[in-house]
């Protein structure tokens, strides 16, 4: 049973560490540090849950807590960083005003604001972005109102997680944990067991959503903790394009990120995913940042396309393989990424092709860049079961290094268990070469000029994939998380 | 415009490595210079120490631009002020559509200069124009800058530069090598077409060929990083008959 006691109240978050060093103090009901099985309950006891979730949260917990107590913790990844302490950890708080949150523009960092010019963030999104009270930000909200209405015409539900288990149990009953079951990792069952909130998008046979989901609802990301759990179902024939994230370096108040994706892709249909990571990556000393552990995959059905597009260029850690399962016969698996990692940051990161169907086709397009003391390694699997006559896959890794201090690393695994596979990899490393800088800079361009050109260039066959708007945002990022790295 | 005064240069960080041995050189406004010379004697040093690559170091002398040192300047500034080099081995650049590196090249210079930008229509407009001019594919400059393209394709594109960017200096880094006749005559009337009495070019170069279409007001003969000659055209078509030889030390082979 849920003892509600156990919460105390505090109005102050001081005590833990706010990374963007600005501080809203959000009333907020805090549980404490730590957790068993009484956390859990309390989560979903907070949520209001129905018996059947908290049942799947509680056998998830019990996993993970075997895979704690056998040290079973993933250490096959390139990354480096201090054991983290699981019972030092707050896994419940619930934000619950909004009158501590700054009332307009007027009232945020001067520096987070220069920030948002840099990347050329949208004006009236701004002060969603930098937490301003909902309330006081009516151009956003209108705008989301209209567009909520035009989906719900359409028969589309897009809401945040704990409103679909209220709202559509059956079809969130049916899906979650159907690709991601809470066995799957450390992190995903740690995860299932406590995650906070998150996404619901549904869209029904044969419809077409008309927008990209997330670009006029960024501010719904807000608060969602630290444990993010989304789920996408695109039903026969519908097609969705979805983006996660944003340029703007969101204030995370948490260390410790570890968040689930699952995306269903049923027959004929397509699920566009796209992100953008730009989360606190600690000093350019390699102090603080945020550690993300993130597990995202997707089930592609009978002649279903799904394609990962990311741009990484935030957190001191990542840790993250967005995954295709091929399932249906002609399905189609995609992943672009771009990597970055400056000062101390290390990312290790990739995908996993599965294929099951037959005429199966995936693409993986990966760009690592590393500058500063930053390590970059590029981790993929394909995997050609027996049955997957005629599967393809085009694989190209590119490494770029800028400066010398900095790692590139590039650790592919490919299975083949059908003699009809045809399978292509190829793999680059270069440097920003001093004759491309000479020979920019002799036009006129300035070294940081010149490095952002030759970066963004080279990181072309990614950004071309984002979402038109986003796309000159992703560059403007890169240029923004290389400063200092040049010149 | 610009004055050579005694210019000594060396590679950076290796000893003894000097290549430019006292260099004075005076090219007035509106004047082409050709710079001629062996293998080895100097010639593309020059043309890049003018335009402030990092990979040499200046040791000696000065270099003055309308009167004022530009050495210590980083390239960009000088592109700034007006100087241009056409390199005889263009960069690859993957990823990068010749038209935005020209505009944002452009834009730089304005923003320097504190000159409004040129519109992007404008802009299109005299690239589209320019691009027909200069004989460029124009499938060419739609891919990345310089990848894949021909010795003669980077050629004309660094004439396709030197026309939208208007330098008042233009410096030519054996423009011509690698070009058949047909190539060779562009860029010359690339050139010829581009003479002012406000703008300078130096064409350095190996062979007399490309002075038959351009015809300089000075040349020079550059070996072992001295300019051991300067005559008017004449002396481009000695060279062509009798070589270099007349200027190396005894024993030595061109």
């Amino acid at each position: 049973m849920t003892n509600q006691r156990t919460i105390s109240r505090e109005s102050d978050l001081s005590g833990q560490e706010y990374q963007w060093g600005f501080v809203t103090d959000v009333e907020t009901d805090i549980a404490p540090k730590g957790l068993s099985e009484d956390i859990v309950r309390l989560i979903s006891a907070k949520k209001e849950e129905p018996d059947w979730l908290l049942e799947w949260r509680l056998k998830a917990y019990r996993h993970w807590l075997v895979q704690y107590e056998t040290e079973n913790e993933p250490s096959w990844a390139n990354i480096d960083y201090p054991k983290i302490d699981y019972q030092d950890i707050y896994y419940y708080a619930a934000p619950k005003s909004s009158s501590q949150a700054p009332k307009s523009l007027d009232d945020v960092d001067p520096e987070m604001l220069a920030t948002f010019e840099k990347l050329g963030i949208p004006l009236q999104e701004r002060a969603a972005l930098a937490g301003v009270a909902v309330d006081a930000v009516f151009d956003s909200v209108s705008v989301a109102t209209t567009m909520a209405k035009q989906l719900g015409e359409l028969g589309i539900i897009f809401c945040s997680f704990s409103d679909a288990v209220k709202k559509h149990p059956d079809l969130v009953k049916k899906y979650l944990g159907s690709v991601v079951p809470y066995t799957d990792n450390f992190f995903a069952t740690l995860n299932a067991a406590v995650f906070s909130d998150g996404s619901f998008a549904y869209i029904p046979p044969g419809v077409r959503c008309p927008i990209e989901l997330m670009t006029y609802f960024r501010i719904n990301t807000e608060g969602s903790g630290q444990f993010e759990r989304t789920l996408i179902v695109a039903d026969k024939g519908a097609y969705v394009s979805y983006l996660e994230g944003c340029t703007a370096p969101f204030r995370k108040t948490h260390q410790l990120h570890a968040a689930t994706v699952e995306l269903v892709a049923l027959d004929d249909s397509e699920i566009k995913y796209s992100t953008i990571q730009n989360w606190f990556p600690g000093t350019p000393e390699g102090e603080g940042g945020v550690y993300n552990f993130v597990t995202k995959r997707g089930r592609a059905d009978k002649n279903a396309k799904i394609s990962w597009t990311q741009v990484e260029t935030g957190s001191a850690i990542t840790w993250k393989y967005p995954s295709v399962i091929l399932k249906g016969d002609n399905s189609v698996g995609e992943f672009f990424s771009v990597a970055l990692a400056n000062n101390h940051q290390q990312a290790d990161t990739g995908t996993k092709m599965i294929h099951i169907g037959k005429n199966t086709k995936s693409t993986i397009v990966a760009k690592g860049i590393s500058a500063g003391k930053g390590n970059n390694t590029y981790r993929g699997q394909v995997q050609i079961m027996p049955g997957a006559e005629n599967a393809t896959n085009h694989t190209q890794c590119d490494s770029l290094l800028v400066g010398d201090e900095c790692g590139a690393h590039t650790v592919p695994y490919i299975e083949v268990r059908n003699p009809t596979a045809r399978l292509e990899h190829e793999a680059s490393t270069s440097k920003v070469s001093d004759e491309q800088l000479f020979y920019l800079r002799a036009r006129g361009l300035s070294e940081e000029e010149a490095h952002h050109m030759i970066i963004t260039g080279w990181s072309r066959d990614v950004i071309k994939e984002l979402p038109f708007e986003f796309a000159l945002e992703a560059s403007q990022l890169l240029k923004v998380s290389l400063e200092g790295a040049v010149g | 415009m610009l004055e050579i005064k005694n210019l000594q240069a060396s590679v950076v960080d290796i000893e003894d490595s000097e290549i430019l041995r006292g260099i004075d050189l005076r090219v007035n406004k509106g004047e082409v210079h050709a710079i001629m010379g062996p293998n080895g004697s100097g010639k593309s040093t020059l043309a890049n120490v003018l335009m402030g690559r990092l990979d040499y170091e200046v040791t000696g002398g000065d270099i003055l631009l309308e009167g004022k040192s530009i050495v210590d300047l980083p390239p960009e500034q000088r592109a700034h002020l007006g100087m241009f080099l056409a390199f005889q081995y263009p960069a690859e650049i993957p990823g990068v559509r010749p038209w935005q590196f020209l505009k944002a090249a452009l834009d730089a210079r304005a923003d320097a200069r504190g000159e409004e930008k040129m519109t992007v229509r404008n802009f299109s407009k005299l690239f589209d124009e320019k691009v027909e001019a200069v004989g460029i594919n124009p499938q060419l400059v739609k891919r990345s800058l310089n990848e894949g393209f021909s010795g003669g394709e980077k050629k004309r594109n660094e004439m396709l530069q030197l026309e939208i960017l208007q330098p008042s200096l233009a410096i030519l880094d054996e423009t011509d090598s690698g070009l058949d006749v047909d190539a060779l005559r562009i860029v010359a009337e690339g050139v010829n077409s581009m003479r002012s009495p406000d703008r300078s070019f130096i064409i350095v170069t190996h062979y007399q060929r490309l002075l038959n279409y351009i015809r300089p007001d000075v040349v020079h003969i550059l070996v072992q990083g001295k300019i051991m000659k300067t005559g008017g055209p004449e002396l481009a078509l000695e060279v062509e008959k009798d070589g270099y030889r007349n200027y190396l030390p005894a024993g030595a082979t061109a």
